[in-house]
């Protein structure tokens, strides 16, 4: 293990989560999942992963909680410092590179994917994905985490540019929702946050009123329910 | 999940020491040749993430100053700091304001300087470079890997390229390749690539400098070729072989 480097070549680490950011024509959503595991117990079942670094510009968390909850205030803290000396909002871009220097020059000892989303006036709706390792990438949208395994297929079929906000939040929703379905790692609430020229909105989707996909059932509050249906299925052995 | 710091305890003492990192999201194969009016270089833009395609719109081919062209293979976020330092370079060499501007064959020793003393620090930039360039009518194309191993030649290759590409290049180079002829053999290349390279993206771009300046091309796909009579039904009388 430790001198054979080749070794982890081919065995990227997974990361408890699902993490969307997608562009749409006048801003950025955000969404992602709420559940937080330490090993096989869920430790949160509705946690925030969409953390706000200024007014414009979010981020969306997956990886360790401690090395991305101390990447985010790190940055959010010299944000606030840069849009201070700079005198106006500052830009997604710079957000994103402050993410970059923290995440490239400690690329050993953290353990966190960042999706960066925001808009501002020079470029409006922006999203930037920085994977392990510290890696920039501008794209019209990003998936990361453990969930997004699952998405890589979903996303080459369902992507289209120029979509609208509702169509943009809807397949972030529908997303997640497909991640959480197949990935132990994710689950609970889907939550999304939108950020165009007029805010942000918060958005939230709780478990129970999300699709159902294959072979999933409808919830009931009891087998009784069922049972005294007006057309009742007998109990088979 | 596998700790990315080597706990060697008695050997290393921790904290802010680097060692050896791994590489995480990974650029394949760039190819380099030297043609009649300049150099020619090609690469895919994928960027993978262990066995996972994850990225498929990377430029791996940048232009470094008036005279040269970079391509990397390896970690990305290497390679974006790389460029980081040169644009320092360039920058402080247009600063000389004096006329004077710095050649591909510097650029590709000071590229060699870096990553050797990375290397010898045991905190390498895990990258393969091609670097080529024109300057003042002489053609130049070198490699450098994440050690530090160098070399100047008339085609380089990173990665599955040097086996793959430059057997081809070795047999069909010839000095006064025109630019058609050099794009159609770096496609050859490119292409059988594609074939048997499993973290290849058919998605490229070619690059092409000259005294007069530098173009990189816009993306593109390459045609492949599938329908051979022995690709049909290859296991008819061994039923269960491959």
């Amino acid at each position: 293990m430790d001198h054979d480097a080749t070794a982890d070549v081919n065995a990227p680490h997974s990361m408890g989560t699902t993490i969307i950011g997608v562009t749409y024509n006048g801003g950025v959503v955000l969404g992602a999942d709420s559940r937080t595991s330490t090993g096989m117990y869920v430790a949160n079942r509705a946690s925030d992963k969409i953390t706000q670094l200024t007014d414009n510009v979010y981020i969306c968390r997956s990886g360790s909680a401690a090395d991305s909850q101390i990447v985010s205030d790190y940055v959010r803290y010299f944000l606030h410092q840069h849009t201070i000396q700079l005198g106006q909002p500052a830009t997604v871009k710079v957000a994103a590179n402050l993410v970059r220097l923290l995440s490239y020059s400690n690329k050993n000892m953290l353990q966190t994917g960042i999706i960066v989303g925001g808009w501002d006036k020079y470029e409006g709706g922006k999203i930037y994905g920085i994977p392990l390792g510290g890696t920039v990438i501008e794209q019209p949208f990003a998936i990361g985490g453990s969930g997004s395994s699952y998405l890589y297929g979903f996303f080459d079929q369902a992507w289209k540019d120029g979509m609208t906000k509702d169509e943009a939040e809807q397949l972030v929703v529908k997303a997640v929702s497909l991640a959480i379905a197949r990935d132990g790692a994710s689950g609970g609430v889907v939550r999304t946050v939108i950020i165009n020229s007029e805010g942000v909105t918060r958005n939230f989707y709780p478990g129970d009123k999300l699709p159902l996909w294959h072979d999933e059932l409808e919830a009931h509050d009891s087998l009784l329910d069922i049972l005294n249906a007006s057309n009742p299925e007998p109990m088979s052995t | 999940m596998v700790s990315s710091q080597s706990e060697s305890g008695l050997l290393s003492s921790e904290g802010d020491s680097q060692r050896t990192q791994y590489p995480y999201v990974t650029g394949t194969s760039v190819i380099g040749i030297k043609y009649k009016d300049g150099i020619l270089m090609a690469a895919d833009m994928g960027g993978s993430y262990g066995s996972t395609i994850r990225y498929k719109s990377v430029e791996r081919l940048k232009q470094v100053g008036k005279h040269s062209l970079l391509g990397a293979s390896g970690e990305i976020s290497d390679f974006q700091e790389i460029l980081r330092y040169l644009d320092e370079l360039i920058l402080h060499d247009n600063m000389w304001d004096d006329g004077n501007s710095l050649g591909p064959k510097e650029v590709h020793n000071y590229l060699t300087r870096i990553m050797y003393n990375r290397r010898n620090k045991f905190d390498p930039l895990w990258n393969s470079l091609v670097l080529g360039g024109v300057k003042n009518g002489q053609k130049y194309l070198g490699s450098v890997s994440m050690i530090g191993v160098h070399f100047e030649d008339s085609h380089v290759a990173t990665g599955f390229g040097n086996h793959l590409a430059r057997p081809i290049l070795r047999e069909e180079w010839r000095e006064d390749l025109s630019f058609e002829e050099g794009v159609k053999l770096l496609e050859k290349c490119m292409r059988n690539l594609l074939y048997r390279d499993r973290s290849a993206v058919n998605k490229l771009q070619i690059a092409k400098i000259t005294e007069d300046g530098l173009t990189i091309s816009q993306p593109y796909s390459l045609k492949t070729f599938w329908n051979f009579g022995a690709f049909q039904n290859p296991t008819v009388g061994a039923e269960g072989s491959w």
